[in-house]
């Protein structure tokens, strides 16, 4: 296996308030990573700065995606080189179609990579094909991006999307907050698809659970900022039953 | 000796008093109609030319604005005419009925005016100067007020429109007025139309500003029956110095839209009086302006709920880039009798540069009692966390920001129903943002 996505002594701040503090995390192709972690010990931080979100001030350390740093990058050069972040909290886009949204970023991602444009059937085809596997709506897909949407479809959204652009780096950001057991079955097996050899995936996720319908290759714990500990899908399972209070003194 | 009431006039004041001196004898109508000129005038002199002291007008002070009045524009001869061929092109896919005024005269060889049952066409000129009753019956009477730009045109009006829509009349296409400039010299025209749409009637009506004179008064006086059911525009794209009063009455158990799209304006003003004078009543009254450069648009309201029961939904987005200036002004009176009044009116404004100025004011007189009414407004620039969502997905940060433009502006426009206006609105946004050829 060869390496995707290389962080390495990783130092991120916002508003002057320190969040990640030389986090080193390595990713591999083929790869389903979960990152674990209490609350505050920025997680979600990690999952915008790979995204490219302006607001976090990298103070230190690189980002490297294929041996090429991504920090200069802006999140649409990202979006083409392969990056997608499944959002914790997926924004409402009022007046923007799901469908006219979908094609928008297909077809820009594309042309960014000197790629032709999708054609309107083959496109169609597309979504509509993955938009029944997901449980989504031909209504929905009329609809304003994530306008009325319940939690759940929200994040069955995100999903859709991540199915239609194809990424070879996801970064799943708590997607599996505020669904029901039914709803983190369509977005596992949404996932579990996507799994491929040149593909990988980062699952950030609090609890357990989520990793019983997506089985990581690796999990990583995160406390204060930087990875504290890594292992296989059994960490998982030992944090589930001891909790993270072990790891809170680990990075001070 | 006399003694001076008021400030001293402005060139631009003394030009327009001159301008109906010597036009006074040759202007269209007799009679009534010619008094009626007489008062206005009279009530224009007192007030001169509206300014920021004056609370409707004060973001569009008129007179600063307007230097000089230039001389009231010559009939159009053939050179004229053959300058408005692409006039009113922003509905070029939609079938409609084209009425064509070139500096403000009708030219019905430029029209299209094949008969419809229940359609009556004519002019205004024309039917002010034969003394046509109906015309006496509506002119200046539909929404009295004494805003000064008002009486302005009513001293000065020359042509226009003159639409008749029979009880129960169903139009088949939208009638579209398309108002063009053709003089090639600075010159001021004062347009005046009256459309009447009989009870039960059905019509669609677009008051189109293709460009226009240099310094252009227009107004429109609409008057609609019960139950009918009316969809009126304004376009204006005029890089002109336009002021337009519409003069709205209403009637019972009616169906009424407006709707106001403004890009490619030097100065404008929109004003609106409308009054729901019948209980009963559905409206939606919005509009869309879309400002860069220094470009100024006004749009004032004066909504009159006089009769009870009707529910009225006022909503107006503007764009602004550059140093451009947006204002809207909306107020919404409930009369003491109009019971069950339910008036909601919201007013966005997006600004795309640090230069760029938002005027809001709604205003809410209530004399009623049993009532729904509110009112918002917001002025903010593009929502960072929704353009970061779009980068997100690999959009470039212009489109992005294109998008999102495009969806404020189409959430209003969305709520038109005929299809093809709607359609052809939301391409001349698309045109505005550059995101479409």
């Amino acid at each position: 296996m060869s390496k995707l996505l290389e962080v390495k002594n990783l130092h991120v701040e916002i508003d002057g308030k320190k969040i990640l503090n030389g986090l080193d995390l390595m990713v591999e192709k083929g790869q389903v990573a979960a990152i674990m972690g209490p609350n505050g010990s920025g997680k979600s931080t990690l999952a915008y700065v790979l995204a490219g979100k302006a607001d976090y001030k990298v103070t230190e350390g690189d980002v490297t995606l294929d041996g090429e740093s991504i920090l200069e990058m802006s999140p649409d050069e990202r979006a083409a080189k392969g990056v997608f972040l499944a959002f914790q909290y997926p924004v409402e886009v009022p007046g923007v179609a799901t469908m006219t949204f979908l094609r928008t970023a297909l077809n820009a991602q594309r042309k960014t990579r000197g790629e032709a444009e999708v054609s309107t059937p083959e496109f169609m085809k597309l979504v509509r094909d993955t938009a029944s596997h997901l449980g989504i709506s031909q209504d929905m897909l009329r609809r304003a991006v994530n306008v009325g949407f319940s939690g759940g479809e929200k994040k069955r959204n995100e999903i859709l999307q991540m199915a239609v652009l194809q990424p070879r780096l996801a970064v799943l950001d708590e997607t599996d907050s505020g669904l029901d057991i039914d709803a983190l079955k369509i977005v596992a097996d949404g996932v579990n698809a996507l799994r491929s050899p040149e593909r990988a995936t980062v699952v950030i996720t609090h609890y357990q659970r989520l990793l019983n319908y997506i089985v990581p290759d690796v999990v990583h714990v995160m406390a204060k900022g930087k990875v504290v500990k890594s292992g296989g899908k059994e960490l998982a399972l030992e944090l589930e039953a001891k909790g993270y209070a072990q790891y809170a003194g680990e990075a001070a | 000796m006399n003694v001076e009431v008021r400030a001293m006039k402005t060139p631009a004041e003394q030009a327009l008093s001159a301008a109906y001196e010597g036009a006074r004898a040759t202007l269209p109508g007799k009679g009534a109609i010619a008094a009626l000129r007489e008062g206005a005038f009279k009530q224009f002199e007192t007030r001169g030319l509206p300014h920021r002291r004056v609370e409707e007008w004060k973001y569009t002070d008129l007179r600063a604005l307007m230097r000089d009045a230039y001389p009231i524009a010559p009939p159009p001869d053939a050179a004229a005419k053959s300058r408005v061929k692409t006039a009113g092109n922003i509905l070029a896919g939609v079938d409609s009925r084209r009425l064509v005024f070139v500096d403000g005269a009708f030219a019905p060889e430029l029209s299209d005016l094949a008969p419809e049952t229940g359609l009556a066409i004519g002019s205004m000129a024309e039917a002010l100067a034969k003394g046509d009753a109906q015309v006496a019956k509506h002119v200046g009477k539909t929404f009295e007020t004494d805003d000064a730009a008002v009486a302005l045109n009513t001293a000065l009006m020359g042509d226009g429109a003159v639409i008749n829509i029979a009880k129960g009349a169903d139009l088949k296409r939208p009638i579209h007025l398309v108002f063009a400039a053709g003089s090639d010299k600075p010159s001021s025209v004062f347009v005046r139309s009256l459309v009447v749409v009989g009870d039960g009637a059905k019509a669609t009506i677009v008051e189109d500003h293709d460009s226009g004179a240099a310094q252009m008064n227009v107004a429109l006086e609409l008057v609609v029956g019960d139950k009918a059911q009316v969809d009126y525009f304004k376009i204006t794209r005029a890089r002109a110095l336009h002021v337009a009063s519409l003069l709205a009455s209403i009637g019972a158990k009616a169906t009424f839209n407006a709707f106001g799209f403004t890009s490619d304006a030097n100065v404008m003003r929109n004003q609106n009086f409308i009054r729901f004078a019948g209980e009963g009543t559905h409206a939606g009254i919005r509009g869309v302006s879309l400002l860069r450069g220094k470009e100024h648009a006004d749009t004032t309201l004066l909504i009159e709920h006089a009769a009870g029961g009707c529910e009225s939904r006022e909503q107006f987005k503007s764009v602004l880039d550059d140093s451009a200036h947006g204002v809207f002004q909306g107020k919404i009176v409930v009369k003491p009798h109009a019971q069950k009044t339910d008036a909601k009116m919201m007013t966005r404004a997006l600004l795309l540069s640090d230069e760029a100025e938002a005027d809001n004011k709604p205003e809410l007189e209530i004399f009623a009692d049993d009532v729904v009414c509110g009112h918002g407004a917001t002025t903010s620039a593009p929502d960072e966390g929704l353009k970061f969502y779009l980068m997100s997905r690999g959009i470039p940060e212009k489109e992005a920001e294109a998008l999102l433009i495009q969806a404020f502006v189409d959430e209003t426009i969305e709520e038109i129903a005929h299809e093809g206006i709607r359609d052809a609105l939301k391409f001349a946004a698309l045109r505005w943002l550059g995101t479409h050829p």
